[in-house]
């Protein structure tokens, strides 16, 4: 197994794990996280491939990796944001009880 | 393989799955904090120092802090009726293994194609800020006013309705 591999195997591990929270768990905030997992899977597996490919120093993989982690501080920013005001709302979290797009 | 990258990859695996299956959401909000740490980690066992950095400071910093921040503001949303999981976690599951089923086969029966530069890279900060202020300035100036606009917007959502309306 090169070292390639074992990177790609972990990143494939954590994708999965962030999916199967984003797909099963009931409360909003752990369903973002589950995202973000997902998300951080994604730049390993840029960070990985800009270590072991050709062309390091024209720094693509990097660029790509922080250009990701920018837009995905972004994203929980905005993501939780509109949690608390589902919140506030509606006094609930629980993603099986949101179930109407009326408010 | 090194043993340094077997213990970094199970302080990321573990750390994501004790976040997935924890019940108290504050424990949750930590493992997750810890799985960031070893990815932060794992970057940094990859020669990308920044990356690395930047990880430690955004992740584990701020989008940790955020993330307690909401659990602590939705508070009393935790002593939920019915159990952890959503009435469909069965087929869920299912479809999380099978991605990582079919993510695993995919990586393993491409070993012998992938790339495998052993020569450790160098990117000091000065190539990337070079970088960012001269090829990727227009990504860099994006960035930036997306930046802002989900500052604002973030705020604006989750800002009180009644001092709004007054």
């Amino acid at each position: 197994m090169t070292p390639l591999t074992g990177y790609l195997l972990v990143a494939a591990l954590v994708f999965a794990i962030g999916l199967g929270a984003a797909l099963t768990r009931r409360n909003a905030i752990l369903v973002l996280i589950g995202i973000e997992l997902m998300l951080n899977a994604a730049n390993l597996n840029l960070i990985a491939f800009w270590r072991y490919g050709p062309n390091p120093e024209a720094l693509i993989g990097m660029m790509f990796a922080i250009f990701s982690i920018a837009v995905a501080a972004a994203e929980a920013a905005v993501g939780l944001g509109l949690v608390i005001a589902i919140y506030r709302h509606l006094h609930t979290t629980d993603l099986d009880q949101l179930n109407r797009m009326k408010g | 393989m090194s043993p340094v990258f077997y213990l970094l990859a199970a302080i990321t695996v573990g750390g994501g799955l004790a976040a997935v299956l924890l019940r108290n959401l504050i424990h949750c909000a930590l493992a997750a904090a810890v799985s960031f740490a070893g990815l932060a980690l794992l970057f940094l066992s990859l020669d990308a120092q920044f990356a690395g950095f930047v990880q430690f400071l955004v992740y584990v910093g701020a989008v940790g802090i955020l993330i307690v921040f909401a659990i602590l503001l939705t508070r009393n949303a935790d002593e939920q009726e019915g159990g952890l999981f959503s009435r469909t976690w069965l087929m869920g599951l299912a479809i999380a293994a099978a991605v990582f089923a079919v993510l695993g086969w995919a990586v393993l029966r491409s070993g012998s194609v992938l790339p495998n530069q052993l020569a450790s890279p160098v990117a000091s900060v000065h190539d990337i800020g070079v970088a960012l202020v001269g090829r990727y300035v227009l990504p860099l100036e994006i960035v930036a006013l997306l930046l802002t606009a989900a500052t604002i917007g973030a705020v604006i959502v989750a800002m009180h309705e009644k001092e709004g309306e007054q």
